[in-house]
């Protein structure tokens, strides 16, 4: 579609003019695109991995929601038992309900009315992608990474959320081979709700810890 | 392997700048904390990078910093922290101070 804004629909559209928005190709080809390129290139050529591996490895981790890391969520909030296992091993207790997290350590971080946990990585940008998804962009973004360790207060104001003084806000830097999930406060107001609709409450900012879940 | 600190245990991290591949953030270097989870041994990322094996493999910790030990402006609330999984090799032992 680059290149051509003048254009029409088909039989009875209005031709109109498109603002041009540039192609993936358009920006720039960095060493790392160069790198990423030839190393699979050269995986596929030795044959150590079929191109459609590759595809069905991006496929699946393209599939991963934040679903999956709340179905644990909801799951800890209505059973005491549960939630023991989760805060001890998030990956063990995700295979309970047949998840894969993958082969990376996860810890769940229980925030409290005393604890507020927010995860962060100042390095690069790890995240639990098996678990919750992949990461928004902003989680890779230079200033999420350096002002969450700097000023966490000024960044979850950002976020709209506002911690009062006498809570700890407790940053967690994912900067070695675990990855951390935050626990969220169950919502006030909640109390007859079954599971699945509890899920449905928890989001993916929750999980990293930028904002809790609004009571109902 | 035996891991050299204990939970409760206060620690330096290591002033030190060398080169390559490192997992030890800058803003916790020269600064005090304690040990609050010994999280297990794993391979030594700064070999890992470059090829090597990474052995022998290094025990990990989460440390807990207050804020303002790494921030002396820091104007957030008085008990934030910052939890940091830093390895052993990164690690000094300082005397036990008094907790609050």
């Amino acid at each position: 579609m680059s290149g051509t804004d003048h254009h029409d629909h088909g039989r009875g559209a209005v031709p109109h003019r498109h603002p041009p928005q540039p192609d993936l190709e358009d920006g720039p080809y960095t060493d790392y695109m160069a790198m990423t390129e030839a190393v699979a290139g050269l995986l596929i050529k030795k044959k150590i991995i079929t191109a459609g591996e590759l595809r069905r490895m991006v496929e699946i981790i393209d599939s991963k929601s934040p679903a999956a890391g709340a179905k644990l969520i909801a799951r800890a909030w209505v059973d005491k038992e549960f939630k023991k296992r989760l805060l001890k091993d998030v990956n063990a207790a995700a295979a309970e309900f047949d998840i894969d997290a993958g082969p990376i350590p996860i810890r769940c971080l229980e925030n409290t009315v005393k604890v507020h946990n927010v995860i962060v990585c100042t390095l690069c940008s790890c995240y639990p992608r098996l678990l919750i998804g992949l990461p928004p962009d902003w989680y890779k973004s230079r200033a999420y990474r350096s002002r969450t360790i700097r000023e966490p207060r000024a960044v979850l104001k950002e976020f709209g959320t506002e911690i009062a003084d006498d809570v700890e806000v407790r940053v967690h830097d994912s900067t070695a081979d675990l990855r951390y999930m935050v626990l969220p406060m169950r919502p006030k107001g909640t109390d007859g709700m079954g599971e699945k609709a509890l899920a449905k409450l928890v989001t993916r900012d929750s999980m990293i810890g930028v904002t809790r879940l609004e009571d109902r | 392997m035996t891991a050299r600190f204990a939970v409760g245990d206060q620690v330096r991290v290591r002033e030190a700048y060398p080169p390559g591949h490192v997992r030890t953030p800058y803003t916790i270097r020269g600064k005090e904390g304690q040990v609050t989870r010994v999280i297990g041994a794993f391979a030594n990322p700064e070999e890992l990078a470059y090829g090597r094996k990474g052995l022998p493999k290094r025990s990990l910790y989460w440390v807990q910093f207050p804020q303002t030990e790494l921030w002396p402006d820091y104007t957030g609330g008085e008990d934030d922290s910052a939890v940091v999984d830093v390895y052993e090799h990164w690690l000094e032992p300082v005397a036990a101070r008094k907790r609050k």
